[in-house]
C-alpha cells in the first residue's frame, strides 16, 4: 500500500495514468478490437518524441528561458542529410546515420555560440538559427526524392512479438539518459545550473561546457531523429520535424519535468509521448475532422498544463 | 545592496563628462539601431534598382507590411509582460478566415466572433497568470486550438473579403503610399498610448519589476489580462488587414507571422525581459523584415529559398551590432 501511496506521489506517473486512460477509452470505442496492434504503433511514433524529448528535457533543465526552438528545422536538415549520404545504398546506412548525427550536432554547437557570443535568449538564438538551417534545407532538399536504403527501412519497422526494436533501443537509451542526468557529473551539473547558475558556478562547475555540451546533445538527438524518422516514413521532406516543436516541448511539461529547471524527469518523458500518441490515435478512430483533431490537442494541452501548473513560468 | 549602491554612485560620479558623453552617444546609436537597418535595407534597395524607390515601387513592395507590423505590436504587448506568444501566427490565420466568410456573409456574428476571439486572449492572460504556467506551452497548445478552428470554418481555401476593407486597404493617399502613412500612424498610436500616458507606464512596469509593482497596490492580474486582451486585439487587426490585401483566405495564411513578430519585436530593440520595448522601433523591424525578405532577395537575385535564412541573418547581424554598442555603453 506504501509503495502505490509513493508510487502515485511520482509526478511521472500521471502521465501513464493519461496513456492508459485515453488507450482504455479507444478501445471501448472499437470494443476492444486493434488493441495490441495500437500499443504497436503508439510505441513505434512515440520513439521520435522520446528521443527529441529527452534533448530538449536537458535544454529547459538548464533554467528559466532556456528552450530549443531549432529543432524542426535541425530534424529536416539532417533528414535530407541522412537520405542523400545513405543514396538508398545498404552499405552506407552507418555513415549516413553518423553524417546526420554530426549534421545536428553542429546545429546545436552553432546555437550555443549565438548564446554564448552575442549573449542573447536562447530563445531567440535558436530561432534565429532556425530560420537559416529551414532554408538551408529547402535549398539543399529540394526535390530530393531518395528513398532510404530497404535495410534501413526495414530497421526502422522491425519489429519483434509486436514490439518495435526502435522501441526497445529508445528505452535502453532513456535508460541510459537518466543515469546520466542522475548519476553522473554531467547531469549534475546541468541540474545545479538550473537550480541556480551562480551558485554552481561558485562552486566550481564549468556553466559554459556543460551548456555547450547540452544544446550540442539537443541537436544530435534531433539529427538523429531526423533520420530514423526519414527511414520510418520512407523519405525525407522539409516539414518533417515540424510537429516536433510542439510535441518536444509538451512531453517534457507533461512528464514532470519543471520548466523553472532543475528538475528533470525521464521517465515522465516517455508516459506523455505515449500519451499525446495515443490521444491522437484517439481521435482519429473516432473519426473526427482533421479541424476538431487539432482544437482537441490544443485544447488537451493546455488543460493539461494547467491542471500540471503552479510553478514558476518558463520565461 | 546599499554597500553595491553607494559603490555604484561613487563609480558614477568619478567619471569623467567625456565618458558621459561616451556612454549618451551609444545609447543613442543604440536607439538610433532599428532606423538605421532599415535605412541600409533600404539604400540597398536604391543601390540595386532605382526604379523601386517610388509610389508605386514602395506600394508594391510593403503591401504585405501593415498586417506584419499589427502583429509585431500585438507580440510586443506580450514581450511588454515578459511572456511569448507562440499561436499569433495561427490566430491571424483563424481572424482571415473569420474575416473572409463570416464578418462578410452575417457581419455582426462575424464581428462578435472576434471580439469573442479577443476575450479569448484576455482569459489566456488570466490564466496564464493565476496558474502560474509557462506561456510558451500554453500558446503552443493555443496555436493548435486557432488552427483547428480556422480550419472549421473554412475547410478549403477560398472566402471573400468584405467590400469595405477592400476599399480601405486599396486606399491610395496622393505622394505618401497607404503603407508608409499606416505604419507611421500605428506607431505613433502606439507609441503614445503605451510610453506616454501613465497605464502604459504600469503595463511596462509589469514587465519590468512586477514584485514591486504589486507592492505599490497594482493588480498583476489587470496587467496581464490589458496586455494579452490589446495583443489579441492587434492580432485580430492584422488578420482582417491581410484579408483585405489578399481578398480570400486560407487556414495557413498567417503561420509565418508567429516568428516574423518575434523577430520583428527583437529587431526594433525590444528586450525578451524587463518590459524593455518600442513599439515605433517594432513598426520599423517589421518594415525592415517586410522589406529584407522579399523585394531585396529579388533585386539581388537570391533565390526565395534564401528567404526566411535573409530573415535569421539579419536578426543576427542586429544583435551582433547591439552587443558590440552595449559593450561601450558599459
Amino acid at each position: 500500500m506504501t509503495s502505490v501511496r509513493s508510487l502515485l506521489t511520482k509526478p511521472w506517473i500521471w502521465s501513464f495514468i493519461g496513456a492508459v486512460l485515453v488507450w482504455l477509452a479507444t478501445i471501448a470505442f472499437t470494443g476492444g478490437y486493434g488493441a495490441g496492434g495500437m500499443v504497436t504503433a503508439a510505441l513505434s511514433l512515440a520513439v521520435f518524441t522520446v528521443i527529441v524529448g529527452v534533448g530538449q528535457m536537458f535544454v529547459i533543465t538548464l533554467g528559466p528561458g532556456n528552450v530549443d526552438l531549432s529543432l524542426p528545422a535541425n530534424i529536416g536538415l539532417a533528414s535530407a542529410v541522412a537520405m542523400k549520404v545513405m543514396d538508398g545504398n545498404d552499405s552506407m546506412i552507418v555513415v549516413g546515420l553518423l553524417a546526420a548525427l554530426a549534421c545536428g550536432a553542429a546545429v546545436g554547437a552553432a546555437n550555443y555560440l549565438l548564446i554564448w557570443a552575442l549573449r542573447i535568449p536562447p530563445i531567440i538564438a535558436t530561432l534565429s538559427a532556425s530560420f537559416i538551417i529551414q532554408s538551408i534545407d529547402i535549398s539543399y532538399g529540394r526535390g530530393l526524392q531518395i528513398k532510404p536504403p530497404p535495410g534501413f527501412a526495414d530497421f526502422a519497422n522491425w519489429q519483434v512479438l509486436g514490439i518495435p526494436v526502435l522501441a526497445i533501443l529508445t528505452v535502453l537509451f532513456t535508460i541510459g539518459a537518466a543515469i546520466a542526468l542522475q548519476r553522473m557529473i554531467y547531469g549534475r551539473s546541468v541540474l545545479a545550473i538550473g537550480q541556480n547558475i551562480r551558485a554552481a558556478w561558485l562552486a566550481g562547475v564549468n556553466v559554459g561546457l556543460i551548456r555547450f555540451l547540452t544544446y550540442t546533445l539537443s541537436g544530435a538527438l534531433g539529427g538523429i531523429d531526423g533520420a530514423l524518422l526519414a527511414g520510418y516514413f520512407r523519405g525525407a521532406n522539409v516539414d518533417i520535424g515540424n510537429e516536433y516543436l510542439l510535441a518536444s516541448i509538451a512531453v517534457v511539461v507533461i512528464g514532470g519535468t519543471s520548466v523553472a529547471g532543475g528538475k528533470a524527469n525521464v521517465p515522465g518523458v516517455w508516459g506523455a509521448a505515449l500519451f499525446l500518441v495515443l490521444l491522437l490515435t484517439m481521435l482519429n478512430t473516432f473519426g473526427v475532422s482533421a479541424g476538431v483533431r487539432l482544437l482537441l490537442t490544443g485544447l488537451i494541452i493546455v488543460g493539461v498544463i494547467t491542471a500540471a501548473g503552479g510553478q514558476k513560468a518558463l520565461r | 545592496m546599499r554597500p553595491e549602491m553607494t559603490a555604484a554612485s561613487l563609480d558614477a560620479a568619478a567619471r569623467t563628462s567625456a565618458e558621459r558623453g561616451a556612454l549618451a552617444r551609444a545609447r543613442l546609436l543604440r536607439g538610433l539601431l532599428p532606423a538605421l537597418s532599415l535605412a541600409l535595407v533600404l539604400l540597398a534597395i536604391a543601390w540595386l534598382n532605382p526604379r523601386a524607390i517610388s509610389y508605386f515601387g514602395f506600394s508594391l513592395m510593403l503591401n504585405l507590411a501593415i498586417p506584419i507590423a499589427l502583429a509585431t505590436i500585438a507580440q510586443m504587448f506580450v514581450i511588454a509582460g515578459n511572456e511569448l506568444d507562440l499561436s499569433i501566427g495561427t490566430f491571424v490565420g483563424f481572424v482571415g478566415c473569420v474575416t473572409a466568410t463570416w464578418l462578410k456573409d452575417a457581419p455582426l456574428i462575424g464581428a462578435a466572433i472576434l471580439l469573442g476571439s479577443i476575450g479569448v486572449y484576455a482569459l489566456l492572460g488570466a490564466l496564464i497568470h493565476l496558474r502560474n504556467l509557462p506561456s510558451i506551452v500554453v500558446t503552443l497548445g493555443m496555436s493548435f486550438v486557432w488552427q483547428g478552428l480556422a480550419i472549421l470554418v473554412l475547410p478549403k481555401p477560398g472566402g471573400k473579403a468584405p467590400d469595405w476593407l477592400l476599399g480601405l486597404m486599396a486606399f491610395k493617399p496622393p505622394f505618401v503610399p497607404f503603407p508608409i502613412i499606416a505604419a507611421l500612424l500605428i506607431g505613433l498610436i502606439v507609441h503614445f498610448g503605451l510610453m506616454r500616458t501613465s497605464y502604459g507606464v504600469i503595463l511596462r512596469g509589469s514587465g519590468g519589476n512586477p514584485a514591486a509593482l504589486g507592492r505599490a497596490g497594482w493588480s498583476l492580474l489587470k496587467t496581464k489580462i490589458v496586455l494579452f486582451a490589446l495583443a489579441g486585439l492587434f492580432g485580430v487587426l492584422s488578420g482582417m488587414a491581410l484579408i483585405g490585401i489578399t481578398t480570400s483566405a486560407d487556414a495557413n495564411i498567417g503561420n509565418g507571422y508567429t516568428l516574423l513578430a518575434i523577430a520583428g519585436v527583437i529587431l526594433g530593440g525590444g528586450e525578451f525581459v524587463g518590459g524593455r520595448v518600442s513599439p515605433i522601433g517594432a513598426v520599423i523591424g517589421a518594415l525592415t523584415l517586410a522589406l529584407a525578405a522579399s523585394p531585396l532577395l529579388t533585386f539581388m537575385h537570391i533565390p526565395p529559398d534564401w528567404q526566411v535564412a535573409a530573415n535569421g541573418a539579419i536578426l543576427i547581424i542586429v544583435l551582433a551590432a547591439r552587443v558590440l554598442i552595449s559593450r561601450k555603453e558599459r
